[in-house]
C-alpha cells in the first residue's frame, strides 16, 4: 500500500533531525510491504485535505519558524480539515507549537497558529532542556513510554479538557508545571520530543503508520508485523535512564 | 605587575602542579578558574601585559586548527602564549595567560559562547570569526542567539579591533558591511563547489529579507559564494581567498593563496576543503599582524595536525587516524574528505554525550552517514551512546550484520584494532569527550604524551 506522507517546511523546519523520524517511518512501512511516498509541503504550496495520509512537521529555529508562520497560518483550515477527515500528524517542537493557537510574547512579535490542537504557548524567560521521560496510553489500557529529547523556550498551555499526549515521569514537558506533555486530537499527536523522536520509541512510529493506513484504505488501523527493534529497544533505555538521571527541572 | 596580581598568579599557578601532580589531569584550566574566582579582572592585566596585544579566534568550526595554523605562521620570531589545548573558556585563557608570563602576543581561541566575556577583557586587536554553525543547541542555543552576541561584540570593540571574517558566511560577511577595518576572506574556485545545499545547512535565508539565497557555489556546509534574489543581499569582495584548489585524498589540500599583497602558491599538508577555509582564516590573520606571504606560506606548510583533529597514532604495524567529528557541518566535511581519500572498509565511531559533546545526539540524523555506510564493509559503534548510533547506522542502510555494537572504548578499540590488518589504517570519528578519552588510553599505552607535556614544548 502506499502511504502519501506530506512533510511541511522541509526546507525551514529541520533543525533536530526531524528527517530521523521521516527515515523510520518509510524504513518501518517498507518493512511490511508499504511504501512512504514522501512529498514535500513549503511556503506557497497549496495544502489540499485528502492528499495525504500523514503529515509531518518539524521544529526551527526563531527565525525560520517566525518565517513560515504567517504560511503555515493561512494552511490552517487545510490542515483541520484533513485531522477532521482522519488524516494522522505528528508534529514536533516549533511545529507542535504553530498547530496550536499561536506563540505569543516574543520580542512583541506574536506567531499566529493553525488551531488544530487546543493549546497556547507563550514565551518563558528561561529555556527548558533535556532528556524527557512520558509515559502515555493512546489506546485504552496499552501503556507506553516516550524517551526524547526537549529544548524549548515556550510554555505550552493546553485548554482545559485536551487530552495531552503523554504524563511526565521525568523532564520539564509542556509548561514545566502541569505535569503533561504534548497535545492528541483524533490521529494528530504533537510534541515537544525530538532526539529524534522515532528512533527510539519505534511503537509510536508504527501506531503512526497504522493511523495513516487507516486513512489510506477508510478501514480501521490495521495491526502491523512486529519487528526485531532490539538496537531500538537499546537506545530507548540509554535515553530513559539519561532522562531518570538528568532529566531537567527547575 | 601589581604586587596584588603577583600573588594571586602565584597561587594559581602552584594550583596547576598539584593538579597534574595528583594526576588530575592537566591542570591546563584549574589556575585560571582558581584566578577567575580570586579576580575577574586579572585577566584584563594579564593580556595588557602583551607587547603585541591579543588576537581572538572563534567559530563553531575549525578554531582550534586555525589558531594552530596562526601559531606556527606567527610563532616564529614571536613568544607567543597560545591555548593550544584548546582550553577556550574564560579559565582556560586565564590559564594560558599565566603560564606564559615572557609572551609577547597573545593568540587565543575562544568558545562561541565566551566571546563577548574575553572580547571585553582582553580588548583584542584582531578577531578572527570563521564560521557559524549549528552545534550544541541544548549548550549555545540558536545561530541566531549567538549571531546577535557577536554583533554586540563587534560594535562594542570598536575601530581599533580589526575584524577578519570568513565573508562566504552570510551572517558573518553581513558583521563586515559597513566596518572600515575589516578583512574578508572566502574560497574562490566553483570547479570545488556544489550547486546544492546539503541536508543540514544552515543560514539558507537571507539575512536581511528571509528570502533564500541562491548559492552561485557552496564550499561547506552553507559557506559558498551566496546572493539574495530579492534584495540583492551578497557575498562581499573577497581580500583574502583561495584560488586553483587541488584536493588530495587523505593527504594534502594546495591552493593558490591571492592577498592584496600578492600571491602564493600553498600546499597544505592537511585534507579537505574546510582545512583551506582553516589556512585561509589563519592566512588572513597572520597579515593582519605583520606576517609576510613567504612567512604565511612556510608557516602552514610546516603545520602538523592539531590536537585530536586529524592526528595519526602508530600502534605498532598499523596507525590509527582520528577524526573529530561534533556537530552535522563538521561531520559531512570529515566524511566528504573520507570519500575524497576512499572510503576505510572499516569505521569506528564513538558518541559521548557528555556537556562538551552535547547532551544531546539527535545531530547524528543530521549528519550525512549514508554514503560511508553504503561503502564500508563494517561498522563498529562505541561511546555512551553507541546504541543510538546503531539505530542511526541501520536506518541509514547498514545491515546489521556489518555491525558491531561495543559501548566500552578501549574494548572497540582493541577489536578495531584487531580487525585492521598489518600495515593497515584504522579511522576513528569519535566526539570530543570520546576523543579525549581515546587520548588518555593513548597516552597509558605510552602510544603519545599527555596532552599537558606537549604543551611544554
Amino acid at each position: 500500500m502506499r502511504i502519501r506522507l506530506g512533510h511541511l517546511y522541509p526546507d525551514y523546519l529541520n533543525i533536530y533531525a526531524d528527517r530521523g523520524n521521516i527515515a523510520v517511518l518509510s524504513r518501518r512501512a517498507a518493512a511490511r510491504g508499504h511504501e512512504l511516498e514522501v512529498a514535500s509541503v513549503s511556503v506557497g504550496d497549496e495544502l489540499r485535505p485528502g492528499e495525504h495520509d500523514l503529515l509531518y512537521i518539524g521544529g526551527g529555529q526563531d527565525r525560520e519558524q517566525a518565517l513560515v508562520a504567517p504560511d503555515l497560518a493561512a494552511k490552517g483550515e487545510s490542515v483541520r480539515t484533513a485531522v477532521t477527515a482522519g488524516t494522522a500528524v505528528l508534529a514536533v517542537c516549533g511545529g507542535y507549537q504553530l498547530l496550536g493557537r499561536g506563540y505569543f510574547g516574543r520580542r512583541d512579535v506574536d506567531m499566529p497558529g493553525v488551531g488544530l490542537f487546543p493549546h497556547a504557548t507563550i514565551a518563558g524567560e528561561r529555556r527548558m532542556i533535556g532528556d524527557v521521560l512520558l509515559e502515555c496510553e493512546l489506546e485504552p489500557g496499552v501503556r507506553q513510554t516516550l524517551a526524547g529529547f526537549e529544548n524549548h523556550a515556550g510554555r505550552t498551555r493546553l485548554d482545559p479538557g485536551a487530552v495531552p499526549l503523554g504524563r511526565v515521569v521525568a523532564g520539564f514537558g509542556n509548561d514545566g508545571e502541569s505535569g503533561y506533555e504534548g497535545c492528541r486530537v483524533g490521529r494528530a499527536v504533537g510534541t515537544y520530543l525530538h532526539g529524534p523522536l522515532l528512533p527510539r520509541n519505534p511503537w509510536l512510529a508504527d501506531w503512526l503508520l497504522a493511523q495513516a493506513l487507516a486513512h489510506a484504505t477508510g478501514d480501521e488501523p490495521p495491526e502491523l508485523a512486529p519487528l526485531s527493534d532490539r538496537l531500538e529497544a537499546q537506545a530507548h533505555a540509554v535515553s530513559a535512564q539519561r532522562a531518570r538521571d538528568r532529566g531537567g527541572r527547575f | 605587575m601589581s604586587a596584588r596580581l603577583a600573588v594571586e598568579t602565584l597561587a594559581a599557578r602552584a594550583a596547576g602542579r598539584l593538579s597534574r601532580l595528583a594526576g588530575a589531569g592537566g591542570g591546563t584550566t584549574l589556575p585560571g578558574k582558581l584566578l577567575w574566582k580570586l579576580d575577574p579582572a586579572a585577566i584584563d592585566a594579564l593580556a595588557a601585559r602583551l607587547s603585541q596585544g591579543v588576537a581572538l579566534v572563534s567559530a563553531t568550526n575549525g578554531k582550534t586548527t586555525t589558531t594552530a595554523m596562526a601559531a606556527a605562521i606567527l610563532g616564529d620570531g614571536r613568544r607567543l602564549a597560545w591555548n593550544s589545548s584548546g582550553a577556550n573558556l574564560v579559565s582556560g585563557i586565564a590559564s594560558t595567560l599565566l603560564a606564559r608570563p615572557g609572551a609577547e602576543l597573545g593568540l587565543l581561541e575562544v568558545d562561541e559562547g565566551a566571546l563577548t566575556e574575553v572580547a571585553r577583557r582582553v580588548r583584542p586587536r584582531a578577531l578572527l570569526l570563521g564560521n557559524l554553525f549549528r552545534d550544541q543547541l541544548d549548550r549555545y542555543g540558536e545561530l541566531e542567539l549567538v549571531a546577535e552576541r557577536w554583533r554586540a561584540t563587534m560594535s562594542a570593540l570598536g575601530e581599533r579591533t580589526t575584524l577578519v571574517v570568513n565573508a562566504d558566511d552570510p551572517r558573518l560577511g553581513d558583521l563586515a558591511r559597513d566596518r572600515r577595518n575589516a578583512v574578508t576572506y572566502g574560497v574562490d574556485d566553483p570547479v570545488h563547489g556544489r550547486r546544492a545545499l546539503e541536508h543540514a545547512a544552515d543560514s539558507r535565508h537571507c539575512v536581511r529579507c528571509g528570502r533564500p539565497y541562491e548559492f552561485a557555489a557552496v564550499y561547506v556546509g552553507h559557506l559558498g559564494d551566496y546572493r539574495c534574489p530579492s534584495c540583492g543581499h551578497a557575498r562581499p569582495e573577497l581580500q583574502v581567498r583561495a584560488k586553483a584548489i587541488e584536493l588530495r585524498g587523505l593527504e594534502s589540500a594546495t591552493f593558490d593563496l591571492v592577498t592584496r599583497a600578492g600571491e602564493t602558491r600553498v600546499r597544505l599538508p592537511l585534507p579537505g576543503l574546510y582545512n583551506v577555509y582553516n589556512a585561509l582564516g589563519a592566512a588572513a590573520l597572520a597579515q593582519v599582524l605583520g606576517s609576510t606571504l613567504d612567512e604565511i606560506r612556510s608557516g602552514l606548510e610546516r603545520f602538523g595536525a592539531a590536537f585530536g583533529r586529524f592526528e595519526r597514532i602508530v600502534v605498532g604495524d598499523r596507525t590509527i587516524l582520528v577524526l573529530l567529528i561534533k556537530n552535522p557541518a563538521g561531520a559531512n566535511e570529515v566524511i566528504r574528505t573520507l570519500e575524497g581519500g576512499g572510503v576505510p572498509p572499516l569505521l569506528l565511531v564513538a558518541l559521548n554525550d557528555a556537556t562538551a559533546d552535547g547532551k544531546d545526539v539527535s545531530w547524528i540524523w543530521d549528519v550525512d552517514l549514508e554514503p560511508l555506510l553504503a561503502r564500508t564493509e563494517r561498522v563498529i559503534v562505541t561511546g555512551e551512546r553507541a546504541a543510538e548510533l546503531a539505530v542511526r547506522c541501520v536506518y541509514g542502510g547498514l545491515p546489521e550484520d556489518r555491525l558491531e555494537v561495543q559501548p566500552a572504548l578501549h574494548r572497540a578499540l582493541e577489536r578495531g584494532l584487531e580487525l585492521t590488518p598489518a600495515g593497515g589504517e584504522l579511522v576513528v570519528l569519535p566526539t570530543y569527550t570520546a576523543m579525549l578519552a581515546l587520548r588518555r588510553i593513548f597516552t597509558e599505552r605510552g602510544l603519545v604524551q599527555p596532552y599537558w607535556e606537549q604543551l611544554q614544548r
